[in-house]
């Protein structure tokens, strides 16, 4: 068995000092496997958004222990993480976050042109993204900028750049969170075949539909695990 | 990140914006175009001074009375006299040739013609090699005639135009004042140098007009005092040495010693190297006019990119949350002042470049395009854009990505 993909110890995030101190995560520890598809839940002021960024190399916990693809980044500068975040991690927000007046193409493009290991020529990287474009069903939307897309295609956009560089790693914040339920109901199918393909998910969504694809999901309440309840019809479901 | 894709979102990014890209650089540009302008306007006038002292001849040493020590009255041997020239002319080496003039006026009649107050210019056989102007008929009046004081006369190119039409004035008689002097020669045309017109001029042997035109008793005792005498100095000669020789000669024709010499010697550099100096001081004035209305374009431009940084603080994020290094923000967003600053600049060149044509068209001023004005206003716009670009640079680059990713 390798290792897991995210393996994390007492995660503390405090902000504030002395009495105004509020403890946004008061020991977390979780640990997501390879090919996993894991959800997290909670109330608002649950800690999840803070969990979120610290998952995902956009913050340093205040204390404790994160090991992401079996490497300790809890104490990686900011340019570390950058590397980090740009060779194992996909982002995925509910806000879609494209650049604006940007291709379909070029915003997919992104991730490898901020790449310093691959060297990747701009053919290469074009051909790169429109393969990830069709994959997510785009294929003739390559051109189009996000205001001339609805709102489950600028998604689909934002999933094809969390997957351009291949990463160990998709985090979603909300994935569905501004779509209609329709649009909604095929983002979320895509995201479970890519979870079928073997790619690791960590989704947060106060959502009980979206969460039900999960395999696992973690529940938390004032910046503690309050419990971790496991979808044995999707993991058979996987398996079969 | 590769530089092609650096420049490609810095200048779409300018492009986006075309009318506040354009009001930032108005800054740059209006620099640029100054400096062009203004260094072309003090480099035309520095040429045209330059042609006129050079128009005097080449490899000129002026060697002039000081009045200014003791004064005229203080010791009657003092100042230059005719007698100095000769000596400089027959004792010192390198001499190409010396020239001493002395103005008078007079009428002038011949052909039935009369003309009123023409200024006779009586000089030495020199003349005209020292001074570069060619005689176009005839000849110039020789040693010999200088010595015996004969009575012939050199006509400027239009003054003999205006006496004798077409005809040929070649030893005609003509009446200067009550003097009637024989026509040698015609001079060719010279021209204005600076205030003075060379072509409406009488030349003749300057003995004949200390003695027929400017006479003095005075002289008779000391000499005809002179003001100025031009010496040629032969060309790979060392005009220092020349100077040192014609030094020693007049202080020892003078009986004065080199300290309080009653002359000086300048050189045509000389001339040159303080008018160079005036307008050297002149240039350092507009340097500083054009320095300062860069930095109000820089101040412009920093501005602007501090607004763009805010306004695409969420996009900073985007790119941030996506893997982009803090220098690759950075050098984002210095790129994109650079471009602003070195577009004001290029505009700034071509309009100052123009302006200093259509300047020069509509002016008296001559205007001259200098080269190094063009690189220095073009690095200036660069230097200003990568300073005034580096803190919102640095700010956009220090943003926190989860700050920037939640702006609205």
């Amino acid at each position: 068995m390798s290792a897991p993909i995210i393996e994390t110890h007492d995660l503390e995030q405090v902000y504030g000092l002395g009495d105004a101190a509020v403890h946004a995560l008061d020991g977390v520890s979780i640990t997501v496997e390879r090919g996993e598809f894991v959800a997290i839940m909670g109330p608002s002021g649950s800690g999840k958004s803070t969990l979120m960024n610290i998952l995902g190399c956009l913050a340093r916990p205040t204390s404790g222990t994160y090991y992401l693809d079996g490497e300790d980044i809890s104490d990686l500068n900011r340019r570390q993480l950058a590397a980090i975040r740009n060779r194992k991690l996909g982002f995925i927000f509910q806000a879609y976050n494209l650049l604006p007046r940007t291709s379909a193409v070029r915003n997919v493009i992104l991730p490898l042109i901020y790449d310093r290991t691959k060297r990747l020529t701009m053919q290469e990287m074009e051909d790169r993204a429109s393969e990830m474009l069709t994959m997510v069903g785009l294929e003739d939307r390559l051109d189009h900028q996000p205001h001339e897309l609805s709102g489950g295609q600028q998604q689909r956009v934002a999933i094809a750049r969390a997957l351009v560089n291949d990463p160990v790693l998709i985090i979603a914040d909300e994935p569905t969170g501004n779509l209609d339920s329709k649009s909604s109901l095929e983002i979320m199918n895509l995201l479970k075949t890519l979870h079928e393909r073997g790619r690791t998910i960590v989704m947060v969504t106060h959502d009980e539909e979206t969460a039900a694809y999960a395999e696992r999901i973690i529940h938390l309440r004032d910046g503690k695990v309050e419990r971790i309840v496991h979808n044995e019809k999707t993991k058979a479901r996987v398996a079969a | 990140m590769k530089w092609r894709e650096i420049l490609r979102v810095a200048a779409e990014a300018i492009w986006k914006n075309s009318v506040r890209s354009i009001l930032t650089m108005l800054g740059v540009i209006i620099g640029v175009a100054a400096v062009i302008v203004m260094v072309a306007v003090s480099a035309g006038t520095e040429a045209t001074i330059q042609e006129e002292i050079t128009s005097l001849g080449t490899n000129l040493l002026f060697v002039q009375s000081n009045f200014a020590r003791g004064g005229l009255g203080s010791n009657p041997n003092r100042g230059l006299v005719f007698d100095d020239a000769t000596a400089i002319a027959e004792q010192v080496k390198d001499v190409a040739g010396v020239v001493v003039e002395q103005n008078a006026s007079a009428n002038v009649k011949a052909n039935g013609t009369t003309l009123e107050n023409i200024t006779i210019l009586g000089t030495t056989p020199d003349f005209p090699s020292v001074r570069d102007i060619g005689v176009a008929e005839g000849r110039y009046f020789n040693q010999l005639e200088l010595d015996r004081k004969q009575k012939v006369v050199v006509l400027g190119s239009s003054l003999a135009e205006e006496l004798f039409g077409n005809a040929n004035p070649l030893g005609e008689t003509i009446t200067v004042g009550n003097v009637k002097m024989t026509v040698i020669g015609v001079m060719a045309p010279k021209g204005l140098v600076g205030e003075v017109d060379y072509d409406t001029r009488l030349y003749m042997p300057i003995t004949v007009v200390f003695q027929k035109f400017t006479p003095s008793n005075l002289a008779k005792l000391r000499g005809d005092r002179v003001r100025l005498i031009y010496v040629e100095v032969k060309p790979d000669a060392d005009p220092e040495e020349v100077i040192t020789q014609i030094e020693l000669l007049l202080a020892k024709r003078h009986d004065v010693s080199l300290d309080a010499a009653d002359f000086t010697i300048t050189t045509q550099q000389d001339i040159i190297a303080t008018q160079e100096a005036t307008t050297a001081a002149f240039r350092s004035l507009l340097a500083w006019v054009a320095g300062v209305s860069l930095i109000v374009g820089g101040i412009g431009i920093m501005n602007i990119m501090l607004v763009s940084v805010t306004e695409r603080t969420r996009e900073i994020g985007i790119r941030q949350a996506i893997g982009a290094m803090p220098e690759d923000i950075q050098m984002q967003f210095l790129v994109e002042a650079l471009l602003l600053s070195t577009a004001g600049g290029i505009i700034g060149i071509a309009l100052g470049v123009g302006g200093a044509h259509v300047f020069g068209r509509l002016s008296e001023m001559r205007t001259v395009i200098v080269p190094e004005s063009i690189a220095l206003a073009f690095g200036s716009a660069a230097v200003v854009g990568a300073f005034f670009g580096y803190y919102p640079a640095t700010k956009a680059a220090q943003l926190d990505p989860i700050e920037a990713l939640r702006y609205e």
